[in-house]
């Protein structure tokens, strides 16, 4: 044992860059790292904000207010379309009455909304406050500070939607008295999973702007600024090209299938689009196929039954996929831009 | 100093350079500080002094040579060497929202120390750095002053060897001042550490340091103790010595320069108090310059005169005047060593 303990002793002297990291460990009175001593401070600081309790505020009005349509919408036989009373339960979650949107618009509407509010000021904040310099004088990873603020944020973030998701669940269940399978639970749950990624990806979003613009302001118009390019202008840019890539001629179909390709996938680029698909072929187990094209064949022979869970996340899979992608892009993005800073005293 | 200097330097510069494109902050420096003194680094805004001071604590990258603390490479070894150094920055921040108590918690558990001990701790420099009354009160309400004596806490509590003030006494009150550079100079005596502050303002770090270093344009063009200072100064008399005295006439010139050891006697223009409306309007100031301490001959020298005597006082080169002789001597007189 002694022995092992020296060894290590002496392999920590030589490469001292790796004992800094090792050494504390095997400390005797196990202290919290610094890292979670970071993002207990963070998730607290979240908690006691106000940007939280509007926050709040707002999720539950919306929650509310979707569990008000949807239950008008049922009263009123939505389920009549489709004809099946299996998923009555997570139409809870989809359907809509009178011009009023229903709980998955409301997400898709407030994921960033949450994101870029929780992240907008992560970072420049602290350097006009004059803490960051402070905080990085202490025997902190830098990596771990940036780290700590996305760990923190995506814990809150996974409390809010999940809280939020269980909370139209449980009203939901008390006012239709109808129980849910343990499918549409777990189709409800991986589509909360899903939505705390997409929260996570304008969160990342939204630190990138922290690091890189010293006012938080500016920071957060350019967050807004992007949430309503991918909401409003993204689609009308596809569609735009999507006109001018039609060849005029009728017959060509595969000069249609390559533009109808790419226009899928321009749009997929999208992180709104990737996550309204995705959410919505969870909750509605009758899509089977997310392709715009399907051959008479394919369209004739298929069995006319919704999907099973397995089918529908394995066809949500990519977008899954695609959408943590681009959250450890812009993660990665935002990590090189501060690693890079110098760390001075407010500026 | 001599005792000082043959110990190891906890803090060693080599040849440390770091250029902003084209802009060289810090030019080839050279320093080594020795435990348990008190270092003024003094230089006018950006002459380098908070560059170098981040390449100190890896904090940011020199372009050529290395900073050693606590014999500690600082740019690969970062982490050690913020281990045991107490860095507070320039015009310091705390997290607002948060009390005084939680801030300096919050910085004792990121140095791994558990929270009990943390808090009594933090209890103890607050009482010690006169904040233990608003110890729970949230820091955005603390004035300037209250921030860098928090700032001091926050420092301390991770019982550093080395602490590295950057412009401790900027924007505060005299009477703050005054204290916090009482309390800085306690601090170095009672528990041995290191201290390393870069200042503007030479008056006050005068009063406390050990030694200081001249930094202007990213190069270090004097370094020693004030004394060692002034007399490195071209041609500068060792001892001067200021005089009120009523009357002033040629006679008393006379007397005053036929004291043993008296080189110079001038009358400052405008006189000592040079305020028209006081009763001793025509009060003169004399400088007398000497090789040797000859205030007790000078006063002798006066009072045969059968003049009166209002006021004796010895010169010392102040940092000022150090400072200002630097400046205009410009590049010839860089290196007066």
């Amino acid at each position: 044992m002694s022995v092992w303990v020296n060894k290590l002793r002496g392999t920590a002297g030589k490469t001292g860059a790796v004992e800094g990291k090792t050494s504390v460990s095997s400390g005797a009175p196990r202290t919290a790292s610094p890292f979670w001593v970071m993002v207990q401070k963070e998730f607290g600081d979240h908690i006691r904000s106000w940007r939280f309790v509007i926050l709040l505020g707002i999720v539950t009005l919306a929650c509310i207010g979707s569990l008000y349509t949807a239950v008008t919408a049922l009263k009123d036989g939505a389920q009549t379309s489709g004809g099946d009373a299996n998923f009555l339960f997570l139409s809870m979650f989809t359907v809509s009455s009178s011009g009023l949107p229903n709980f998955l618009t409301f997400l898709s509407f407030l994921a960033p909304l949450i994101g870029i509010a929780i992240g907008f000021d992560a970072v420049n904040s602290e350097r006009s406050k004059g803490t960051l310099s402070r905080v990085m004088s202490q025997p902190v990873h830098r990596d771990d500070f940036l780290v700590a603020k996305f760990v923190a944020g995506l814990l809150l973030i996974a409390v809010v939607v999940f809280s939020l998701g269980f909370l139209v669940m449980g009203t939901g269940l008390y006012t239709i008295g109808y129980p849910p399978t343990p499918e549409e639970f777990g189709r409800v749950i991986v589509m909360l999973l899903i939505t705390t990624v997409y929260v996570g990806l304008w969160l990342n979003l939204s630190l990138l702007f922290s690091v890189r613009f010293k006012q938080a302001a500016t920071s957060a118009l350019s967050g807004i600024a992007v949430w309503i390019f991918f909401l409003v202008f993204y689609g009308m840019i596809v569609n735009l090209i999507g006109n001018a890539l039609t060849p005029s001629d009728p017959n060509d179909v595969q000069g249609y299938m390559d533009a109808q390709n790419l226009l899928t996938l321009l749009s997929r680029i999208s992180p709104a689009h990737l996550f309204q698909e995705a959410a919505s072929t969870l909750l509605l187990p009758d899509v089977r196929t997310l392709n715009p094209f399907v051959t008479q064949e394919q369209a004739y022979l298929a069995i006319s039954t919704p999907l099973s869970f397995g089918q529908s996340t394995l066809l949500v899979w990519p977008h899954i996929v695609a959408l943590i992608a681009e959250t450890s892009l812009s993660f990665a993005a935002t990590y090189l831009l501060f690693m890079r800073q110098e760390i001075r005293s407010r500026s | 100093m001599t005792t000082i200097e043959a110990a190891e330097p906890v803090i060693q510069l080599k040849n440390l350079s770091k250029t902003y494109g084209d802009f060289t902050a810090v030019d080839r420096l050279n320093l080594n500080i020795y435990p348990g003194e008190i270092y003024g680094l003094l230089g006018p805004n950006g002459a380098g002094k908070t560059t170098t001071i981040l390449m100190m604590l890896g904090l940011t990258e020199p372009a050529s040579g290395e900073a050693l603390v606590c014999g500690l490479d600082a740019t690969r070894n970062p982490m050690q060497v913020k281990r045991k150094v107490g860095y507070m920055p320039d015009d310091v921040g705390f997290y607002e929202d948060r009390s005084a108590l939680d801030n300096l918690v919050y910085t004792a558990r990121l140095n791994r120390i558990p929270e009990a001990e943390a808090r009594s701790r933090a209890l103890l420099l607050l009482e010690r750095v006169g904040l233990a009354e608003v110890a729970h009160k949230r820091t955005g309400t603390f004035s300037r002053g209250m921030r860098q004596r928090l700032g001091l806490a926050d420092v301390l509590i991770k019982n550093p060897q080395v602490i590295i003030l950057d412009e401790p006494t900027l924007g505060i009150d005299p009477e703050g001042v005054r204290e916090l550079l009482a309390l800085i100079r306690e601090l170095s005596r009672n528990e041995g550490i290191t201290v390393l502050l870069s200042s503007h303002h030479l008056h006050q770090v005068q009063q406390i340091c050990d030694r200081v270093g001249l930094f202007v344009q990213g190069r270090l063009i004097a370094s020693g103790d004030i004394d060692t200072l002034s007399r490195q100064l071209d041609g500068a008399p060792a001892y001067r010595i200021e005089l009120d005295v009523l009357p002033w006439n040629e006679s008393l010139e006379t007397a005053l320069r036929g004291v043993d050891g008296v080189t110079d006697v001038q009358l400052t223009p405008g006189g000592g108090l040079s305020d028209s409306n006081s009763p001793n309007a025509e009060l003169a100031t004399v400088v007398v310059s000497g090789t040797e301490d000859t205030t007790a001959g000078l006063t002798k020298a006066v009072i045969d005169a059968g003049a009166s005597l209002f006021g004796v006082r010895p010169l010392r080169y102040g940092l000022d005047d150090i400072y200002h002789r630097y400046f205009e001597g410009g590049e010839s007189r860089e290196r007066l060593g």
